[in-house]
């Protein structure tokens, strides 16, 4: 049990670090990355080449994929979003599914479509002593990317909390316009956005594909959907939304994969089978008591 | 090979361009005095002083391995057979279609190969949705069609006029459960499979089916989806119910990613599974987490039997690569094919189908084959296992 749900853990940190991202473009812009998981994808490529063809340290490989994939969400947001910042919203959401789809078809026609191994840049054995005391599998990959994740959420809120261009962000995610007539340059705080929501995937990307030891084109894909959901699940444009959403969303992946029924003797139900199925639900339940998320502040406009 | 849906239509395209680039290519038409007859039934004639065979392979597109490796190894196999005689005294001519991995491109060469160039019998697909399509079209025309390796079982069920020599995909289930009760003495299992795969879920079944019959317990089954990365749940699960092996039918890239999970959470089972396994990405992904995995395959390249040692030395030696287990399969379907028509003993397509179903005990680099009366093959199937990072042949399972 105790095994469960810290399997269940790591998992939500994983939903966590890609769910940040995309409250916090939906927040200021009230648009659905839908190329978000393929930023996450960018970045973990970026961290392998660091890791495998320049040997660069762990902690500098995450850095400089946070630094690329911070570069590609600038260039996203200024090619495909910023030219179609007054048309109908349903035309950016198109636009961000045609570069999601672009990025994915990239990577397969230039990194192919088989997976390729992520180099152990953390020992990935479990810690000796938890495992003889506690009796529960710990490794030291799950308890630094669980420390990494705390520490990216602490300095987010530290940026959107305490600093100037936070409190730019927070205006502009109130009310735009009012904040562009106050002086804000709301074309930059849009940018900046993009570029902190990015580097975060792009050290999420790091950190899956040193967990799951595989990077491919695709990668970003069921990611990025259960942590888009798991961001609406929080309420989305919330911050700690969106890490509580995650963590849920985790918990009950994890949960519903844990459970046998046995209804008789031959009508064996295993939750795996039926794990996408069931947390789906309990989801779409949550929504239905909160429609605005765990977290959102009701009343705003949804997509 | 090639057990779903998509990769097997895939597979089919690619070995037809490459016969097309590499090989004489179709001769004019000029020795076959009956060029356009194919009408039902009509013995297929001789051409002229050849003996003329037609296989349509996935020589180009997105899987052209799979028919580029097939054709080498069926040029191959014609050089030996025409430097030895040929068959019936006549050399043998290969005719290559390219069907570019498409199902309809398949069916298009099959008709070509039986209408215009009037061959005696049809040589394809690696994929099995492929074999599908060309199959109805060489039933109807009752040309004799043999598949090296479309394990799908739905093939060899078109008609009477088609044969398939690598084994089925339930096959591979049976042996795995036979070596884990006889040889690893296991007790107990888990079964662990792809529910989007039907290849996975067959294996599944009849691995559940023939390790209880042998008096094993299952003791559990769990599940995961393809895309999934996380398996770290059902592993969870598994490590309860400490069985002696965990049968995995999945794919390498999925598979590589449930050893390492497994071995993190401490599972001590042995773990098996099937063909799937067969990449160099299951060690590379995983790597000492692979150590010890178990599988089936259609053969394995370090086998010390003589016939197969001289098979990939031939190979190696023309085509500076190493043979994988499509070129095997294939090489053996030509050899096969030739020895049906010396046992027929005339060119006739109706007697190439009845010496065909007859074949027994041939001893091809894939095992001894003999054609059942479903026109599948009974063969042996090769246990492999992950030692030192390197595949290493264990032994041949033979069926029964």
């Amino acid at each position: 049990m105790s095994q469960q749900l810290i399997n269940a853990i790591s998992l939500g940190a994983v939903y966590a670090l890609i769910a940040l991202g995309y409250t916090m473009v939906y927040g200021v812009l009230r648009l659905i990355n839908f190329a978000h998981g393929e930023v996450f994808m960018v970045g973990s490529f970026i961290g392998l080449a660091a890791l495998s063809v320049f040997h660069l340290p762990f902690a500098l490989a995450v850095l400089v994929a946070m630094v690329g994939a911070a570069l590609l969400g600038a260039v996203i947001e200024r090619g495909a979003y910023r030219p179609l910042r007054s048309a109908p919203r349903l035309a950016a959401l198109i636009t961000a599914i045609g570069v999601s789809l672009l990025l994915q078809n990239l990577g397969m026609l230039i990194l192919g479509a088989a997976p390729r191994a992520y180099p152990p840049a953390i020992d990935p054995a479990p810690i000796a002593w938890l495992e003889e005391r506690a009796g529960v599998v710990v490794t030291r990959q799950q308890v630094v990317i669980l420390a990494a994740t705390a520490a990216i959420l602490a300095g987010l809120s530290l940026i959107v909390s305490r600093t100037k261009i936070g409190k730019a962000m927070r205006a502009v995610s109130e009310d735009r316009q009012a904040a562009q007539l106050m002086g804000i340059n709301v074309d930059r705080v849009i940018a900046f956005t993009f570029c902190l929501g990015s580097a975060i995937a792009g050290a999420g990307g790091v950190f899956y594909g040193v967990y799951y030891g595989t990077a491919d084109p695709l990668m970003g894909l069921m990611p990025g959907i259960k942590a888009f959901v798991a961001a609406v699940l929080g309420g989305i444009g919330s911050v700690p939304g969106a890490m509580l959403g995650a963590l849920l969303m985790g918990l009950v992946e994890t949960g519903v994969s844990s459970v046998t029924l046995r209804v008789s003797p031959s009508l064996v139900l295993t939750g795996s089978t039926l794990r996408d199925a069931v947390a789906f639900a309990v989801l779409i339940a949550i929504l239905l008591l909160r429609p605005a998320g765990l977290l959102g502040r009701p009343g705003r406009e949804k997509v | 090979m090639c057990r779903s849906g998509v990769l097997t239509a895939l597979c089919g395209v690619g070995v037809g361009a490459l016969l097309l680039a590499g090989c004489p290519g179709p001769q004019p038409d000029t020795e076959s005095p009956s060029a356009g007859a194919g009408a039902k039934g009509e013995p297929a004639p001789a051409a002229g002083g050849k003996i003329v065979l037609g296989s349509y392979m996935c020589n180009t597109g997105p899987f052209a391995t799979f028919g580029q490796s097939s054709t080498k190894a069926m040029e191959m196999a014609v050089e030996e057979l025409n430097a030895k005689g040929g068959v019936l005294g006549k050399p043998i001519e290969l005719i290559v279609e390219d069907d570019q991995c498409k199902p309809e491109e398949a069916a298009n060469a099959a008709q070509k190969l039986i209408q215009q160039d009037n061959v005696l019998c049809v040589l394809g697909e690696v994929a099995s949705s492929n074999s599908l399509a060309a199959a109805p079209i060489c039933q109807d025309a009752q040309t004799p069609m043999v598949t090296p390796s479309s394990t799908n079982p739905a093939v060899t069920q078109t008609g009477d006029y088609i044969f398939r020599i690598c084994f089925t995909d339930d096959f591979q289930g049976v042996v795995m459960s036979k070596y884990a009760v006889e040889e690893l003495k296991a007790k107990t299992a888990v079964v662990f499979s792809d529910v989007a795969s039907d290849y996975s879920k067959g294996l599944s079944k009849v691995f559940r089916e023939t390790f209880t019959a042998a008096g094993g317990e299952i003791l559990g089954e769990e599940s995961y989806n393809q895309s999934d990365r996380d398996f770290r749940a059902q592993l969870t699960k598994f490590k309860g119910l400490s069985p002696d092996v965990v049968y995995v039918p999945g794919y390498y890239g999925e598979v590589a990613l449930i050893l390492s999970q497994a071995r993190q959470l401490g599972l001590k089972a042995v773990f098996l599974g099937g063909d799937g396994f067969d990449s160099p990405k299951l060690v590379e992904i995983a790597g000492k987490a692979a150590e010890g995995a178990l599988f089936s395959n259609h053969y394995s390249k370090d086998d010390p039997n003589p016939v197969v040692q001289q098979f990939v030395a031939s190979f190696q030696a023309k085509y500076n690569e190493a043979p994988d287990a499509l070129a095997a399969c294939a090489y053996d379907a030509v050899r096969i094919v030739a020895q049906a028509i010396e046992t027929a003993g005339v060119e006739d397509r109706t007697a190439l189908r009845d010496a065909l179903a007859g074949i027994t005990d041939f001893d091809g680099v894939t095992g001894k084959i003999t054609i059942d009366e479903n026109r599948n093959a009974r063969k042996s199937a090769t246990i492999l296992t992950i030692k030192g990072g390197k595949q290493t042949f264990v032994k041949t399972m033979a069926p029964e």
